[in-house]
């Protein structure tokens, strides 16, 4: 029936409209929803999310040692090279093998989109996302880092 | 109690004394200017301050927090901004037109002030066809849109103007007869007449459910009529850049944009008078005792409170509605309020005759 639907439709409408208006009332009577945040004031505090992408870092643990391979994935998963991967050949000393290993993992901030996909294409978590998010410098230079501490070598039993 | 109609019949009583006729009608005016213009400013701080704050909070923001505390002087520098900044005129422009059109839709928010009742006795003008000068002349500015939008030679303004002019066309209608509604129950178009019929209850609670209709047909066509979303087509930042005031900046901006707000009071408080009784305090049936403290409330913060919740019910809407498109936007108004509000205003007829309501 015509009516009916009529009827009907102004029914739905209104009552998509009150479940809209629910919501935003909702809101503007309860602050503690708002997540802005206050920065320059809360730096002490500051709360950001877990999987905030600052920059990109190499995990090192307590005796210096990391889990970087070298073997470039991180490199060519870059899409505006951003990651340069510098490698050496390691000799071991019982066997008298070589092996590869980095020299230098050569990270330029300023190329960097921070869009997390050398961490993806990384096989052995070796490099991660930090949190830190304040880099201007007034030397663009100090934007190339080397990501690997300087010692490090690579933990034992990571292929 | 001192009241402020005591107070403009002191004052009037006393100019006389002193200067005699003429010159108290002169003084009278130029005082009533003064009070619209400063009444007129306070209320572009305050509502632009509101909706930025109110806007805020149902978009879980924090809202203007710097200037001044809690953000208060935020607009007042604002304002300031705009006064010191270049009033340009486009070269293509019709330059005598374009520097008109914001002094029209500024004067019409003037003249609608006219026949607004802020509080027993305390009213410029109370003339006997208050509800229809008002109808009346807020479809003229609909005018000064159109021409801001044709002068400033700019497709978008233009866009923006023919759509309000649709828009504002369309709506007044529906607007109108849910004013007739309360017309019809009331019997007179005089302002003051209106309120003094709501003393023993609101016309909201006393006109069962057709004036609830009308209530919320007025609502919506009024925000139509006030260009504001989800009906702000003529003004769309999306599609329009800024619709029929792209061209303008500095104080001519401003005078737009002031306008708007002060619309937005003028349409809300002619809704607070009809539907929600103006400045009658609220009443139930036999409770003395709640009505006696109601009475001591002063008429003009009732009617300022009915208006500031007509003015958030209206803000809550923009920050939650879409906008519509011109079709739907027409379509909303010729196949659902206009019907819905044409047979209610016959219910309400009935109910008249037949007194049905309290």
């Amino acid at each position: 029936m015509f009516l009916k639907e009529y009827i009907k439709e102004v029914f739905g409408a209104v009552k998509s409209l009150a479940t809209g208006m629910r919501r935003t009332g909702y809101y503007f009577t309860h602050h503690k929803e708002i997540i802005t945040q206050q920065y320059p004031d809360n730096r002490d505090t500051l709360q950001l999310p877990e999987r905030f992408r600052g920059e990109v870092v190499m995990i090192h643990d307590e005796n210096n040692e990391h889990a970087c391979t070298g073997c470039t994935a991180c490199e060519l998963a870059c899409p505006n090279a951003t990651i340069k991967i510098v490698t050496k050949f390691d000799v071991d000393e019982e066997t008298g093998k070589k092996k590869k290993a980095i020299d230098t993992f050569v990270y330029h901030l300023e190329l960097c989109t921070f869009c997390n996909l050398c961490i993806e294409a990384c096989p052995t978590g070796a490099i991660k996302m930090d949190q830190t998010f304040e880099h201007s410098v007034f030397d663009r230079s100090k934007l190339t880092k080397k990501l690997n501490h300087d010692g490090s070598k690579i933990r034992a039993g990571v292929e | 109690m001192p009241s402020l109609e005591n107070i403009t019949d002191d004052l009037d009583v006393w100019l006389y004394q002193q200067f005699g006729a003429t010159a108290t009608f002169l003084i009278e005016s130029v005082l009533i200017a003064l009070l619209a213009i400063g009444l007129f400013s306070i209320l572009g701080l305050v509502l632009i301050m509101m909706e930025r704050k109110v806007s805020a909070y149902m978009q879980v923001r924090l809202g203007p927090n710097r200037v001044g505390p809690k953000g208060m002087f935020q607009t007042v520098a604002d304002t300031l901004k705009l006064i010191v900044k270049e009033g340009m005129t486009p070269d293509g422009a019709d330059k005598f037109l374009f520097n008109l059109a914001p002094f029209i839709v500024m004067i019409i928010a003037m003249v609608i002030l006219a026949p607004l009742a802020f509080s027993k006795g305390f009213q410029i003008w109370d003339i006997n066809i208050g509800v229809l000068f008002i109808t009346a002349v807020s479809s003229v500015s609909v005018i000064g849109i159109l021409m801001a939008g044709w002068a400033s030679n700019n497709k978008y303004s233009l866009l923006g103007a023919m759509r309000s002019g649709a828009q504002i066309v369309s709506y007044e209608l529906s607007a109108g007869l849910s004013v007739i509604a309360i017309v019809v129950l009331t019997g007179s178009l005089r302002m003051s007449d209106i309120v003094a019929s709501q003393e023993n209850g609101w016309w909201l609670f006393k006109g069962h459910i057709p004036v609830l209709i009308a209530f919320v047909i007025f609502i919506i066509a009024i925000t139509a009529e006030t260009n504001r979303a989800p009906f702000d087509l003529a003004e769309a930042e999306s599609e329009l850049t800024a619709g029929f005031h792209t061209e303008y900046s500095g104080m001519k901006f401003a005078l737009f944009f002031l306008a708007e707000y002060v619309n937005i009071f003028i349409v809300c408080a002619v809704g607070a008078t009809l539907f929600l009784g103006g400045w009658m305090p609220l009443h139930f049936g036999t409770n003395t005792q709640f009505n006696h403290v109601m009475d001591y409330i002063p008429g003009i913060v009732w009617f300022m409170g009915k208006t500031f919740f007509l003015i958030f019910v209206i803000m809550w809407f923009r920050w939650t509605f879409p906008r519509l498109r011109i079709d739907q936007l027409l379509n909303l108004e010729w196949k659902y309020l206009l019907p819905i509000s044409l047979f209610n205003l016959l219910l309400v007829t009935l109910m008249a005759i037949m007194g049905w309501h309290f």
